[in-house]
């Protein structure tokens, strides 16, 4: 053997050079797997725009349509209801809708819609993503004496009101999200689409 | 015939020298120590359950369709026209609940006896590794059916993702591989629960196993049989007060065995869904996306934890505390060898502070559970008409919170500014016989 003395740097830097690129290909190699998880384009495509028709949704009803699986509610509220909601303000935990990733700002108002009677939210719990059952009553609920009208999840009991603004000291954090929609006509209302957009 | 066996045997040491010492270190001459009481039971049930869910599991996937449209359908079949699939599913859905109890007592155990101490501290973490690939197992699994509580388990478990700031929103997506718990989201956890988790926990569990085998298995009194008296009648060089794992402890747990398999077939048999605990009535009901069942609750062994996670609320416009608190809540008791300073490591010869300390803890977890799984808010009606129930629930709850993790606080205030007076610990093991 002719070069019996081992050059130390050498195998150092081979050893490197080989596990990072090695490390490299192992970390590029992960990344399709990792991708495989994210939602398909036939799930994507599933959530389209959707048109629905709110003629036949009697003040005070509440009707649950599907945009992309989610449950949207279209609630007509009544002018008592919208009376209501002034006064709740100080037992709200963000009366003004002051966080903005809640709803587009068209809905950024007190009856968080575009036409005031009209409110349009996707009907899941902000806490861990239940659906919130429709209470629309005046009167004392077994939750809440003093209750207006709202919503009300079975899971750990936040309540919302009819404008699905959270109320102060329960688990749910933020007021119910509204979805982008816009009126198409006084009786369709298109949901995943801003007026803008629609244009 | 013999003869045929001994060249076999010959044959095979011929090539894997290895293999019979290894079986002798495992079994034959493990030496564990003497006085095992019946808290020792629940190391080896664990295993048999494992080895029982393992088989059923293997059957059920035989029947079982991984499709959103045909899972509720398939196990319907699988319950009623599938011969005998009713036992395979009912020892598979009583197994699992079982796994927990299990799992549970044989934690209290080293709790208890302090079998989570030096040197034992790795044992103690890759068995609690155990218990967090079990939980994940258990939960995956839980969703298979795909009825309405599996639906909305697995969306208020992949939500807790959700509360983490920034990149929660895209992570609940990611898991879910939809905009809901969906078909793409049934048939990755399938692959998970069926294949991915078992290989890990089967790992998991021979690793649990070589750390334990490595350092010794300790007793009811906490003594370290390998630093006393030498010299038991198998071998001069062994601990006095230890006796070979196999056929001593073997033929032991097998009469844990007996017991176990007798109550198991009972709930199998007469009682499987328990009441509503083990398998929940709205699990009977396929998945609805659109309709919450009136009471989400999770199955019972997780109701704990889940109770932590409801009674702690948001501040600052996030959910994650109570997420926080809730893994907080197993990642403290994963560092309990480090949180517990107290030299002594049977609760027998410890002080009386640790003794209330861990009655606290069990008392707070069963009371957690009963809140988690909204009994607290059926009772409160009852026992006290026209209190208001959310106050109570929350207050005692809230409570049953601090006694929790008080637990781990006042354990290592105790331990670490010497308030715990101890009792002398023996030399050698105690028996009571």
């Amino acid at each position: 053997m002719a070069n019996e003395v081992v050059d130390h740097g050498r195998r150092r830097f081979l050893t490197v050079t080989t596990a990072v690129v090695g490390g490299a290909g192992v970390v590029a190699a992960v990344v399709p797997f990792i991708k495989s998880w994210e939602p398909s384009a036939r799930a994507k495509a599933a959530g389209a725009p959707v048109t629905v028709d709110i003629s036949a949704i009697e003040a005070g009803q509440k009707v649950t349509f599907a945009w992309r699986s989610l449950p949207v509610f279209v609630v007509n509220r009544t002018k008592d209801q919208l009376a209501q909601l002034k006064g709740l303000e100080p037992r709200l935990l963000d009366p003004s809708s002051s966080d903005s990733a809640q709803q587009p700002k068209y809905a950024t108002n007190e009856t968080r819609s575009i036409k005031p009677e009209w409110l349009v939210v996707i009907g899941l719990c902000t806490h861990l993503g239940c659906v919130p059952d429709f209470v629309p009553d005046i009167k004392p609920e077994p939750f809440d004496a003093n209750w207006k009208g709202g919503f009300y999840c079975p899971c750990h009991k936040s309540r919302y009101d009819l404008s699905g603004r959270v109320f102060s000291g329960v688990p749910a954090p933020k007021n119910l999200p509204v979805p982008p929609y816009h009126f198409i006509d006084d009786t369709h209302i298109q949901i995943g689409v801003d007026p803008k957009e629609a244009g | 015939m013999a003869n045929v066996f001994s060249r076999i045997g010959d044959w095979v040491n011929e090539r894997a020298p290895n293999l019979a010492p290894t079986y002798r270190k495992h079994m034959t001459e493990y030496f564990a120590p003497k006085n095992f009481n019946l808290w020792y039971y629940f190391g080896s049930l664990a295993l048999l359950v494992l080895v029982n869910q393992i088989v059923t599991g293997i059957f059920l996937t035989m029947n079982y369709k991984t499709s959103a449209l045909e899972a509720f359908n398939s196990v319907e079949y699988i319950m009623r026209d599938v011969e005998w699939g009713w036992l395979i599913r009912y020892m598979h859905s009583t197994g699992a609940s079982l796994f927990f109890v299990v799992v549970f007592l044989h934690m209290f155990r080293g709790i208890m006896y302090g079998s989570f101490k030096r040197p034992r501290e790795l044992v103690w973490i890759l068995g609690m590794l155990i218990f967090l690939v079990l939980m994940a197992e258990a939960f995956m699994g839980y969703v298979l059916p795909w009825g309405n509580m599996s639906f909305w388990g697995a969306k208020v478990i992949i939500s807790l993702f959700g509360t983490i700031p920034y990149i929660g929103g895209s992570l609940v997506e990611w898991i879910m591989g939809d905009f809901l718990p969906a078909d793409a989201t049934l048939n990755r956890f399938f692959a998970l629960h069926v294949i991915a988790l078992p290989l890990v926990l089967l790992l998991l569990v021979v690793l649990h196993l070589a750390a334990l085998h490595e350092v010794g298995s300790n007793n009811p009194d906490g003594v370290d049989v390998k630093h006393g008296p030498k010299g038991n009648k198998w071998n001069p060089e062994k601990p006095i007060d230890a006796i070979p794992f196999h056929p001593y402890y073997t033929v032991k747990d097998l009469v844990g065995v007996g017991f176990f398999l007798t109550i198991a077939a009972f709930i199998i048999f007469f009682a499987p869904t328990f009441g509503g605990w083990f398998l929940e009535h709205d699990n009977f009901t396929p998945a609805n996306n659109l309709v919450t069942p009136s009471h989400i609750k999770p199955s019972w062994y997780f109701t704990p934890f889940y109770a932590i996670l409801r009674m702690i609320p948001s501040f600052f416009g996030t959910a994650i505390w109570g997420v926080i608190g809730m893994f907080g809540a197993i990642l403290l008791l994963a560092l309990l060898p480090w949180i517990d300073k107290g030299e002594v490591r049977s609760v027998r010869y410890r002080g009386l502070g640790f003794r209330i300390a861990l009655g606290v803890l069990v008392f707070s977890f069963l009371a957690l559970g009963l809140v988690g799984a909204g009994v607290t808010a059926e009772v409160i009606p009852e026992w006290f008409p026209g209190a208001d129930v959310t106050t109570w629930e929350n207050a005692f709850g809230r409570l049953m919170v601090l006694g929790y993790f008080g637990f781990f606080v006042f354990v290592w205030v105790y331990t670490r500014f010497g308030f715990e007076k101890t009792k002398p610990v023996p030399e050698r093991v105690t028996m009571h016989d």
